[in-house]
């Protein structure tokens, strides 16, 4: 019997049996950490194999996440960003709602408040420019709304009805150029005529230069020009500038947001001016205060 | 080489080993049969030889101690074809280069051993230089007297054959 043809390669031969013998040796032998060293030798490669091949598996699932995967993502990212602007619309829809509703609610208060003869109105238009400002309301003369009729709202004064229609007025504000409310200023009730200017501040006139005021006192409606009712804040005085004796220029800051009407109340009723003596204190609030309100 | 023969070779180095042991062992030094017949045989016959022969001899040397198995193979087979490549790459006829090739393979294979003890930790004893050196001598030496024996036992028959 002869030895195979594998003697013209003995070095293979003898790699072979040399790690045969190592394998050998190995199986008997623990290693310091009391596991077989063939074991320990073997788990040691796969682990190196296992780890490199999850290296690798990693990176390919990461290159496919990263990359391959993103496919949809595109469709998804447009699809969420709709998402999103439905969700902020209705959640503008829903903060409107809130503020409607707690419009509503001041107004309602203000209402009882008041005990005059109101209606409610909702702004359904602007003026078409900046220099006019007026607003319409979803209120006109079949709802018993007349010319010069004062609107009010839950923080004061807003204007007057100058062209109402059958189911539609339009609204003078009291900041329009051609504006202007009879007033009362601060505790001592000194009188003057606010007048709108086309912006967002009132002039303040005819206040006699005796006057004691002061920057910051309340302005509210005196009731002697026969639209506004009395005691109805119309602002707060912002700047006072003296001249001499005189006062050369009353700057008043409108209690009400104009930017931000949505709703008013008409008042039905005219005003009964009481007059400057009367016991009636100025209102401190938004609102019509004292009891010299008439209804 | 027949394997056969080759196995029997070995298995006969083995049985002197084991029984002659005591006769050959005196304190740590001794002569290891089993490897001056894997030697003989890789001389002989080549590193194949060398190597089948070593590993078969290491093995069944293991197999009969308590040490670890697969440590006096691998050194055996280590030897068997280191001197089976020697032995074919020279001409290796004299009594010198035997010599050192038996010398060679005896200080290879403690040194293979002992490394191997140290590295597994196996609480193999340190073996003095000088025994592992007197070793090697005699195995080289009994190296020798088996290759004079071989070349001279058939010469010696035909002589005998040829006076009668």
């Amino acid at each position: 019997m002869a030895l195979p043809d594998i003697r013209q390669r003995s070095g293979y031969l003898f790699l072979v049996v040399a790690v045969g013998h190592i394998i050998l040796i190995s199986t008997q032998v623990n290693s310091r950490s009391g596991v077989p060293l063939l074991q320990a030798f073997v788990f040691g490669v796969f682990a190196e194999v296992q780890r490199g091949t999850a290296g690798v598996v990693g990176g390919v699932r990461g290159a496919w996440d990263g990359y391959v995967g993103l496919r949809n993502v595109h469709a998804d990212n447009v699809a969420l960003k709709q998402r999103v602007r439905d969700l902020e619309v209705k959640l503008q829809r829903e903060r409107a709602l809130a503020g409607e509703s707690e419009n509503l609610r001041r107004l309602l208060d203000l209402r009882d408040r008041s005990r005059m003869p109101t209606r409610a109105a909702e702004i359904i238009g602007t003026s078409p420019t900046a220099d006019f400002r007026t607003v319409t309301i979803d209120r006109g003369t079949s709802d018993g709304v007349r010319a010069d009729m004062a609107v009010i709202s839950a923080s004061g004064a807003v204007g007057r009805v100058v062209t109402p229609s059958r189911h539609a007025a339009k609204v003078q504000l009291l900041v329009d150029r051609n504006a202007a409310v009879a007033v009362m200023v601060g505790a001592a009730r000194v009188q003057g005529i606010a007048m709108g200017n086309g912006e967002n501040v009132l002039r303040l006139e005819y206040v006699s230069s005796s006057a004691v005021i002061a920057k910051g006192d309340t302005v509210v409606t005196s009731g002697i020009d026969g639209i506004y009712p009395q005691g109805f804040v119309v602002g707060r005085i912002e700047e006072i500038e003296r001249a001499g004796g005189t006062f050369r220029a009353i700057r008043v800051r409108p209690a009400v947001d104009f930017t931000a009407l949505e709703q008013v109340l008409v008042v039905l009723a005219p005003p009964t001016f009481v007059g400057p003596e009367s016991p009636a204190a100025p209102a401190a609030g938004p609102g019509p205060a004292g009891p010299e309100r008439r209804e | 080489m027949n394997v056969v023969r080759m196995l029997a070779f070995v298995a006969v180095a083995l049985v002197l080993q084991t029984t002659l042991a005591r006769f050959l062992v005196r304190g740590s030094i001794g002569v290891d049969l089993v490897l001056v017949a894997v030697v003989y045989l890789s001389l002989r016959a080549g590193p194949t030889v060398g190597i089948v022969s070593g590993s078969v001899a290491g093995l069944a040397q293991d197999a009969l101690t308590t040490g670890i198995v697969g440590i006096g193979g691998l050194g055996k087979t280590i030897v068997g074809y280191l001197a089976g490549v020697v032995g074919s790459a020279f001409i290796v006829a004299q009594p010198l280069p035997r010599f050192l090739v038996f010398f060679a393979g005896t200080i290879i294979e403690m040194t293979v051993i002992t490394g191997l003890h140290a590295v597994l930790d196996a609480g193999l004893p340190v073996v003095p230089v000088g025994a592992i050196v007197a070793q090697a001598f005699g195995n080289s030496l009994v190296g020798l007297v088996v290759f004079q024996l071989a070349d001279g036992l058939p010469r010696a028959a035909e002589r005998w054959r040829a006076r009668r």
